[in-house]
């Protein structure tokens, strides 16, 4: 390949990427992300290109695999472009007819196509499905047009123009300044100004300074970071590349999770790609201007997610965080300036430079500019990746893009921001969501999970769940966070296992304060937040399991038992079969019972009971002890 | 244990300490776990003691100092799958595989690990078994998951 040399060679090598394009008369695009292949979209790929081959339909129709579509509740899915008809939940046995008629002869196949949950109105025109309708897809939108593996593909969309621009237009001081003016804010959590990190590490004097990728996202419940280095794996790089022109680095480095195999293959081969093109190396783009990114693997440690942390790691060391300041911009990687961001801030860039300055700062709040991608997961219809403009309601989220509550259950409260984060009840769901609204609420924006709950998730084992986590991760410097996180969650543990006693709520008041005004870094800082944000909005649920030994969203399983209720069980075995300890006695359309002393609660009968039977209960506090009575082995031997 | 292979990781070139976690990485990957002539050779390469490469390698997840089973089930514990129903997938895995969290099989068939976060959140409670990815998996999909790897012969 001949490396690129002069602006100009960018322009026509774009233009002839496309003059060259052969005359497709329909393109397919297959998402084939971590997701798309989990839920086999590998398969399909094989099937379609093996009935295009048997055809002899090759050269008349393109096949595209592409990153996340961020719909990953419909995986594996495919467009079919010029028309935009989106597939759902496709299986190898699909494809023959989608060859035959849609392709072919341009008939919609009306069982593959979206229906929505609750109107129940079918939809096959991607762009009118309102999970992608409301949406605003600034940085995800292109992951429909690129196949990550090809740089022309990227290039085609624009890309590598904005470093272009930067590299023979501007000067370092301009691209932060715009930096600046477009109000971007960090996403990787705290949500600090870019551009002003930007220029802090501008003006360090030094000979050696370091651009760096954050791309260990760690947070449990959001994975944008990995879809947009899967799908776009050039947008991060082009943005670093300004980034280091910008503060005058030579050296940058992208540190992904180990967990996530895809994209380091992505973004690995990416990085070649920009090489052989002259995008990164020597002498970029004709210019005077060097910088070259290598890809660090995480291995597998949350705290490393923190910047001081990541940092060490990067050295060859624990990841263990230390005070700041000196910031990274001043003292960072082997104690040269260094500036981190992470890769949706990265992503950000190009465009901002493209598009200039001002159009970003058109879109969002007053305080927080652009578009966010969250990871709208847990109990909702549309699960999936979804980018909304800042200032966007959850309400509009919740129930305008992602299609309201599964299964019609009654909404409770969503959890923003992984473990340092909070949840959010349902009186604030016209909450409209920026840094400051969040952060307002008690909970932070985080890098953007957002996991929905329902009546049926237990807000007490909620803050537990992620006590367990953080009490796992605290890499143990600090003492508050290390002995603390831990004896958080012992108290929490007792309260889900009905040993709570009075006084536990302040315990864990007066101990959420310690924690996080003695620990260095965000982990310890932000770790009792799931605890202080349920506690504020979801008091009653505490008092409940402490007072009552009861858990009404029937979770906590040492406060909940499994009942067959007599007048629905019509006797089929199946649960009696499916129990791993033998616990349920009975026979063939006669009443089974569950021993309360045997059943290890696992719940295995309540799944395999038909739902138009539904004969499996669970209950908590006195109809349980009542129950308990009820059936106790002696009776139910008589 | 195979020496030549372990030159051929820790090569001339590495001999700064940022290569240490690229090395563990390698092998990790070549030998299934860090076996202790591997911290002795890495030690003399890096001028790194001993102890400090112990001290980073049991802090991160990625590197075991067992060997692992021929293949290794990740359950995920992530925020969505935790909502979803995971723990109930991990605590019915550790029963039919009797074993818990972190240990192998007898026959050395499985190594049960969890993780954090794999972020395939849309479609969770998920289950990795090497590279294959497994989602929406309900009690009743487990038994089939354990067979397909029981009955491999390879």
């Amino acid at each position: 390949m001949e490396k690129i040399s002069h602006p100009n060679q960018l322009l026509e090598w774009k233009s002839d990427v496309i003059a060259n394009r052969p005359p497709y008369v329909k393109t397919i695009v297959i998402s084939s992300g971590t997701c798309g292949q989990a839920s086999g979209s590998l398969p399909v790929i094989e099937a379609l290109e093996q009935e295009l081959l048997k055809r002899n339909l090759k050269n008349k129709f393109e096949v595209k695999i592409t990153g996340c579509h961020g719909f990953c509740e419909m995986e594996p899915n495919l467009i079919i472009y010029p028309d935009g008809i989106f597939y759902k939940k496709l299986k190898p046995k699909d494809v023959p007819k989608i060859v035959e008629e849609t392709l072919l002869n341009n008939k919609i196949i009306p069982s593959l196509v979206f229906e929505e949950a609750r109107t129940k109105e079918r939809i096959y025109e991607q762009e009118e499905i309102p999970f992608y309708k409301k949406q605003k897809r600034l940085l995800t939108e292109n992951n429909f047009k690129i196949d990550p593996t090809k740089i022309e593909d990227y290039v085609a969309l624009d890309g590598y123009q904005a470093l272009s621009k930067v590299l023979f237009n501007m000067t370092s001081e301009e691209v932060i300044e715009d930096i600046i003016s477009s109000g971007l804010r960090g996403r990787g959590g705290a949500g600090f100004p870019a551009g002003k990190k930007w220029e802090i590490c501008y003006r360090e004097e030094s000979q050696e300074k370091y651009i760096i990728c954050n791309a260990d996202e760690g947070d449990p419940g959001a994975y944008m970071d990995r879809s947009l280095l899967e799908g776009n794996p050039h947008s991060v790089i082009e943005g670093m590349t300004i980034g280091a022109y910008a503060i005058g680095a030579s050296e940058g480095f992208i540190y992904v999770r180990g967990e996530y195999p895809l994209a380091v293959r992505h973004v690995t081969n990416a990085i070649n790609q920009a090489r052989e093109k002259g995008f990164l190396g020597t002498s970029i783009m004709g210019s005077e201007f060097q910088f070259d990114i290598q890809v660090i693997e995480g291995a597998g440690a949350f705290v490393s997610g923190e910047e001081t942390s990541l940092m060490a790691s990067i050295e060859g060391r624990r990841a263990f965080p230390r005070q700041r300041p000196p910031y990274p911009a001043q003292k960072g990687l082997w104690d040269k300036p260094t500036n981190i961001n992470n890769v949706e801030t990265w992503a950000n860039i190009a465009p901002i430079i493209r598009n200039g300055a001002e159009w970003y700062a058109g879109i969002g709040t007053k305080g927080s500019k652009g578009t966010k991608i969250f990871s709208l997961v847990g109990k909702i219809n549309n699960t999936g990746l979804v980018e909304v403009p800042m200032g966007i309601t959850l309400k509009e989220i919740i129930y305008d893009i992602g299609g309201g509550i599964k299964d019609n259950k009654k909404f409770k409260a969503v959890q923003t921001g992984g473990p340092s984060g909070g949840c959010i009840p349902a009186e604030k769901l016209n909450l409209p969501i920026d840094y400051d609204t969040l952060a307002k609420a008690g909970s932070i924006m985080g890098s953007g999970g957002m996991i929905v709950m329902d009546e049926s998730t237990c807000m007490v084992d909620i803050a537990k769940y992620f006590l367990t986590f953080t009490q796992e991760e605290s890499c143990g410097k600090c003492v508050p966070c290390r002995i603390g996180t831990r004896q958080l969650f012992e108290i929490l543990n007792r309260i889900t296992q009905g040993r709570g006693e009075e006084g536990d709520i302040k315990k864990l008041k007066s101990l959420a304060k310690t924690v996080s005004s003695g620990s260095l870094c965000a982990l310890g800082q932000t770790a009792p937040n799931p605890i202080l944000t349920t506690l504020k909005y979801f008091l009653e649920e505490y008092e409940i399991h402490i007072k009552e030994k009861s858990c009404p969203a029937l979770v906590c399983k040492d406060l909940i038992i499994y009942y067959i209720e007599p007048k629905k069980c019509v006797g089929c075995l199946l649960c009696l079969k499916s129990c791993p300890v033998d616990a349920i006695s009975g026979e063939r359309k006669k009443l089974h019972v569950i021993d309360h002393d045997l059943c290890i609660k696992c719940g295995a009968c309540l799944e395999v009971c038909p739902p138009k039977v539904s004969a499996v209960s669970k209950y908590t506090g006195t109809k349980k002890e009542k129950l308990m009575k009820k059936t106790s082995p002696k009776r139910v031997k008589k | 244990m195979n020496n030549e292979k372990l030159e051929k990781i820790i090569d001339s070139s590495r001999t700064d300490q940022k290569e240490l976690i690229h090395i563990l990485h390698d092998v990790q990957s070549e030998y299934g776990y860090i076996p202790p002539e591997a911290v002795t050779a890495i030690s003399r390469r890096l001028k790194v003691s001993e102890s400090e490469i112990f001290g980073v390698l049991t802090f991160y997840n990625a590197f075991s100092l067992t060997p692992k089973g021929e293949h290794v089930m990740t359950v995920c514990m992530g925020t969505a799958c935790h909502v979803r129903g995971g723990p109930q997938i991990v605590e019915d895995i550790e029963r039919k595989l009797d074993v818990k969290v972190g240990e192998t099989t007898a026959d050395n068939k499985f190594t049960l690990e969890t993780v954090n976060c794999i972020g395939c959140c849309a479609i969770g409670p998920v289950v990795v078994v090497d590279e294959k990815y497994y989602s929406n998996i309900t009690l009743n999909k487990i038994d089939p998951i354990i067979n397909e790897y029981k009955e491999d012969k390879s």
